[in-house]
């Protein structure tokens, strides 16, 4: 018979046997508490015909068939379970059932109210198509989403009210400064400040979201993860929203009633709204469930990025070609280097910070590297003539954002580099691109609070 | 002795529905089960049972609930459904189809049946 001692070994092997099994992805809890019945009985049938406990868990475990070959046949039987499926509301254990059931009617609730929040200036006579309302809605955009998505995250993470009144007193200062100005009718300080105060804002969405832990580099670290997710989802509902307009419009149409007056005033700003909220609801729900978009488009575009532009370099240098100095070109800069930037953030949010340089590493660098001095080509024609133009609040805009960038890149290519030549931690990189976050933040406050009085509200 | 993988498979069905005819069961007794029936000369791989059983499942011919055994571990039973019954009778239509087919080659043949002709194992379950 059994002693004690081997029974606990039994217990052990079965619970190490379990845990093997259960790692499979295609074999689910509830088939290894099947097998596992399967196999002690299999072992208690075995010891009662003379086997020794630990002898009767080996044979059992070989008639059990091989692991690999075991999980191959229920990948067959249940391949859907090799696709990772979002399950909003997990069908089991009682506790988190509930928890994600209040969140998800938290979301809905907020969906909706952020709906009505949009239209609310309607009842004012403030129309977003109009002209007049058009400017107002510009510029106030963001405050109507954004403070109930902060309040989302500020429930969820159930923030202190120390944090919550300083985000209160960003919101309703960002509020003070997008209305008490006197804009010039379509002044550029007006279009900047509808630019850059969702910038500015964002930050303070960043704050609830990372709960108490804005202050580490991993809490911001996961607010740039959750960015450029919510950018994705909410790119991936707006396309499904315009084919579901699409149709509407078509089979409307059909009986003869134009639904565009009702898709203007309606649909789209509710739509749009609405969607950031059910956007960032899915991407909480789904952050440790299925695979992050943003780093997968990176490894994508990154070398496809590097190549272009160092095919640009090598053609301008070749012919001779100096940059053609046109209005719009500082702009066009400003926005390759986000790209290259956002590129290089993406890659960095999905890195493994302990893995060894790799040759994706290498690629990284180039595209830093070539992308700052296609800025520096750029830069120095514009340099040249920057006085002739003047300096209107569009280009002193445009220059400050392409310092700004030019600063986080140039010290981003220094660190890559050590870490590649193994004078340098990755930790550094990431550290550098999370502490950077609030000078955005605060450039976009500057362009809103100072950038209208300095420049006469042009 | 070996019998071949591609039989195994193809007799799996019938011989799993079969003995949930018989009465309602659960992995391993199906597995002893069909040891006994053949006089051992049938062997699964044990695990292998599961996957055919989720299978069945899955088509609606069995159906399955967790029941608290003796041994007080929970355990999932098998019942065969109407629609399971259904499928054994196609099964075994098919299967006499191929053993009386068998039967009338290996007489014309005049080769002696030895004991342990695979086609004698895979009657197994029109017996059961």
């Amino acid at each position: 018979m059994a002693t004690p001692g081997d029974a606990v070994s039994v217990e052990e092997q079965i619970a190490r046997w379990r845990s093997y099994l259960g790692r499979r992805q295609a074999i689910h809890s509830v088939d290894v508490a099947e097998l596992e019945d399967h196999l002690r009985e299999q072992i208690a049938v075995l010891a009662d015909a003379g086997l020794a406990p630990d002898e009767a868990f080996l044979v059992a475990v070989k008639r059990m068939g091989k692991l690999d070959d075991l999980s191959r046949e229920f990948a067959r039987e249940h391949s859907e379970r090799l696709w990772k499926q979002l399950v909003v509301v997990p069908s089991d254990s009682g506790e988190a059932r509930a928890r994600a059931r209040t969140d998800a009617v938290v979301v809905f609730c907020l969906a909706v109210a952020v709906a009505v929040f949009i239209k609310v200036p309607a009842l004012f006579g403030i129309q977003w198509d109009q002209e007049a309302g058009f400017y107002f809605y510009a510029r106030n955009l963001s405050l109507f989403v954004l403070p109930l998505l902060t309040g989302y995250f500020a429930w969820k993470r159930r923030l202190d009210t120390k944090t919550l009144r300083w985000l209160a007193v960003a919101f309703v200062a960002a509020g003070v400064f997008a209305n008490v100005y006197p804009f010039g009718p379509g002044g550029y300080t007006e279009a900047l400040t509808a630019l850059h105060l969702p910038i500015a804002l964002w930050l303070v969405v960043g704050i609830a979201y990372a709960g108490g832990r804005w202050s580490q580099v991993g809490g911001r670290m996961d607010f740039i993860r959750f960015s450029g997710e919510l950018f994705i989802y909410y790119v991936l509902i707006a396309l499904g929203g315009a084919v579901l307009l699409a149709f509407m419009r078509m089979i409307f149409q059909a009986i003869g009633i134009d639904i565009e007056p009702f898709f203007q005033s309606w649909l789209l700003p509710c739509g749009a709204v609405g969607a950031v909220m059910v956007a960032s609801w899915l991407v909480e729900a789904k952050q440790s469930v299925i695979e992050n978009m943003a780093p997968v488009l990176t490894r994508l575009f990154s070398p496809l990025f590097a190549a272009v532009l160092v095919v640009f370099l090598g053609t301008s240098l070749w012919t001779g070609r100096g940059v053609d100095i046109e209005r719009e070109v500082l702009i066009a800069f400003d926005l390759l280097l986000v790209v290259v930037l956002g590129l290089l953030l993406y890659s960095v949010s999905a890195r493994d910070p302990q893995s060894p340089p790799g040759v994706f590493d290498v690629v990284q660098v180039v595209l830093v590297v070539s992308a700052l001095l296609a800025d520096a080509v750029a830069l120095w024609a514009i340099a040249a003539r920057i006085t002739e133009f003047g300096f209107t609040p569009n280009r002193v805009a445009a220059l400050g954002e392409n310092v700004i960038l030019l600063v986080n890149l140039a010290w981003s290519a220094v660190l890559y580099i050590r870490f590649l030549r193994g004078r340098g931690s990755f930790t550094g990189l990431e550290r550098w691109q999370t502490n950077y976050l609030p000078v955005y933040a605060v450039w976009a406050a500057i362009v809103v609070i100072v950038f209208p009085p300095v420049f006469g509200y042009v | 002795m070996e019998i071949n993988k591609d039989l195994i498979a193809a007799s799996s069905t019938p011989i799993v529905l079969a003995i949930l005819a018989e009465e309602d069961s659960y992995g391993y007794a199906i597995i002893k089960r069909v040891r006994e029936l053949s006089g051992g000369r049938m062997e699964w791989t044990d695990g292998m049972l599961y996957p055919v059983l989720h299978r069945l499942e899955r088509l609606g011919h069995i159906e399955a609930r967790w029941e608290v055994a003796e041994s007080g571990r929970s355990r999932k039973y098998y019942r065969i459904t109407p629609g399971g019954r259904a499928q054994l009778a196609e099964e075994r239509r098919q299967w006499q189809a191929v053993d009386s087919t068998l039967r009338g080659i290996w007489q014309a043949l005049f080769l002696p049946v030895p004991a342990s002709h695979p086609a004698s194992a895979a009657q197994l379950p029109q017996g059961a």
